[in-house]
């Protein structure tokens, strides 16, 4: 883990990559330039991009045109805006027709800190996997931003990309491969695993660290596409270490963990438990004292996992 | 100069589209009559006159655009499009039935030939928006033309959509609005008062044009009017009736949303035989 660099920086830079390569790459912007990074783009290629002021819903809608002319179109503000404001536009002028629409929500999760409960998104993921047509990613980390970005690019049909606002380390590598709706296997373990997405994964391998010590394995899966949904990792998470513990920086109604309990419940049903925020609004504080008081720090993923041991062990729960 | 069609030509075919509506509506059981009647001349004027179009090259790349934005509309678009011969007329017996490409509102994913799936109020400007954006950059010479609901102007992403237009000086961009004074609740004015309408896109800086929606001359000038606009958008607000051509539907609000049945249909479909017999005593 070297230096901390937050994932809306990933999706900025490779914007502009995308923009060299591909003409027919345009990017709107809801007045957040700046905050969502579009503004690299913006510099680079100023004629293929398009100021659409504060008008969430305007920006959505223009995209799809703009795909209906064989564009790609990134739509950028902050996830509560392009999930919230525009789920009817989403679904309608850009879901019902397939269009190449690529939706990118920066300031996701309780880490936007002290602006409060109305910027901090933590609902994308719920409202966005209903959709269909839709697809959901939540990049781990800055290098997975940029890779995840620029497959956003060339995979068809609409993708939402869920992005943050802080520095975060680094938890996957430049040389890993990137595919949409492939897991990885960041850490192996036989005893549990953790699957988590975005800024949770690296706390979830510190969890994995910390309880290797205590001879506990904990497999930590990063599932940065959690639509469509990579069945077969989390089948064989259930089958091979028989516990499942998810870890995700957003409502624990409808997202990750419900997605994950999903394949789960159908497939092979083993213990399985939640780390996120339990049905409440978020609140102003700093980003590390959200953490710690919404539960989602690793020392509270360790309680998590020895409860969930605990229960893995108990044949007649 | 496009030559302009015999009048009375195109009010014969404005009569074959109202037959055609009511009966697609009364075969399906459901739909919505009223506000697909008020625009059919709009429409014609459109098809018949103004649109770079070719019913055997759907896709044309530079065929100009048209967005039904009031997608409950769609029972007149589609049978616009099946008398210009983009798919045969037996098969707008099936709207609104499992399996038809004519679904309730207009959908792109089962009728590729549309430019848009539409239906939810307020979001086809938009697209009109980024289609009108996207030629200027590649360069394709178009026009984008939608069409919007009285009612539908009380959703606010339409006047986001309308500081777009202008903004970027979209004069490829021509917006109509089918203003026949109604919405499922009553009167707009009851409901949501729009006026001062045309001084609101004014000051929205559109160019805008004020018509007699039903009057064939008019539609056409207003149409022909567009290639001297430059670095703004137009507006043509045109002033309709709703449930036109049928003496029991317009300007009643009760037929915005209901079929009619076999007996409505034989009255309608009469009184439209008598005004197409006088088509041809007068011209």
């Amino acid at each position: 883990m070297s230096e901390l660099k937050p994932t809306r920086d990933g999706f900025g830079e490779a914007l502009v990559e995308l923009g060299r390569k591909n003409p027919n790459v345009v990017v709107l912007s809801a007045d957040l330039t700046s905050s969502t990074r579009a503004n690299y783009f913006m510099e680079a290629f100023p004629e293929r991009f398009f100021r659409m002021g504060v008008a969430e819903q305007d920006m959505v809608g223009t995209a799809a045109g703009f795909a209906l002319m064989g564009k790609i179109s990134f739509a950028c503000t902050f996830g509560v805006f392009a999930t919230g404001k525009t789920w009817e536009q989403l679904r309608v002028s850009v879901c019902q027709m397939k269009l190449n629409v690529k939706i990118a929500g920066s300031h996701g999760g309780i880490t936007v800190g002290p602006d409060g409960a109305t910027h901090q998104a933590l609902e994308e993921i719920s409202l966005m996997r209903p959709l269909s047509n839709m697809t959901v990613i939540v990049p781990a980390d800055y290098l997975e931003a940029k890779k995840a970005t620029i497959a956003a690019c060339s995979f068809p049909g609409p993708v939402y990309l869920r992005l943050g606002k802080d520095p975060s380390p680094n938890v996957t590598k430049e040389e890993d491969l990137f595919e949409i709706g492939k897991a990885s296997v960041l850490k192996g373990g036989k005893d549990l695993t953790l699957i988590a997405c975005g800024i949770m994964v690296a706390e979830a391998l510190k969890v994995s660290e910390a309880l290797e010590k205590e001879g506990i394995g904990v497999r930590v899966l990063n599932l940065h596409t959690i639509k469509p949904i990579d069945k077969k990792a989390i089948i064989d998470a259930a089958r091979q270490t028989g516990a499942i513990l998810t870890a995700e920086e957003h409502t624990v109604i409808g997202g990750l963990g419900s997605a994950v309990a999903e394949v789960v419940v159908k497939n092979y049903p083993v213990p399985m438990e939640m780390v996120g925020i339990e049905d409440m609004f978020g609140r102003s504080g700093k980003s590390q004292e959200l953490m710690r008081v919404y539960n989602l720090t690793h020392e509270n993923l360790v309680k998590r996992v020895k409860q969930l041991l605990d229960r893995k062990r108990t044949p007649s729960y | 100069m496009r030559t302009r069609p015999d009048i009375s030509f195109l009010k014969k075919e404005a009569i074959k589209i109202r037959r055609d509506i009511l009966t697609m509506l009364e075969a399906a059981g459901s739909g919505h009559p009223g506000g697909s009647l008020s625009y059919v001349e709009l429409l014609i004027g459109l098809y018949y006159y103004r649109l770079r179009h070719d019913p055997k090259n759907p896709f044309l790349k530079n065929r100009d655009r048209f967005i039904l934005s009031k997608g409950h509309g769609c029972p007149a678009l589609y049978a616009v499009l099946a008398n210009q011969g983009y798919f045969p007329r037996e098969e707008l017996l099936t709207l609104r039935k499992l399996d038809s490409r004519l679904q309730g509102h207009p959908d792109k994913a089962h009728l590729p030939i549309l430019e848009a799936t539409t239906g939810s109020l307020g979001q086809g400007l938009s697209i009109a928006n980024g289609i009108a954006l996207a030629s200027k950059i590649d360069g394709v010479d178009i026009r984008v033309y939608c069409l919007l609901g009285d009612g539908e102007l009380d959703e606010g992403q339409v006047w986001e959509a309308i500081m777009t237009a202008a903004h970027y000086k979209l004069d490829n961009v021509c917006a109509i609005v089918d203003y026949n004074k109604f919405q499922i609740d009553g009167s707009v004015k009851d409901v949501k008062n729009l006026e001062p309408l045309v001084k609101k896109w004014e000051a929205f800086n559109w160019h805008t044009i004020e018509i007699d929606g039903h009057d064939f001359k008019e539609i056409m000038d207003a149409y022909d009017e567009l290639d001297s606009v430059k670095a703004k958008p137009t507006v043509i607000i045109a002033h309709t009736i709703k449930g036109k051509g049928v003496s029991f539907m317009e300007n009643n609000v009760n037929w915005h949303g209901v079929a009619p049945k076999k007996e409505h249909l034989e009255k309608a479909l009469k009184e439209l035989e008598e005004q197409d017999n006088k088509i041809k005593k007068s011209d």
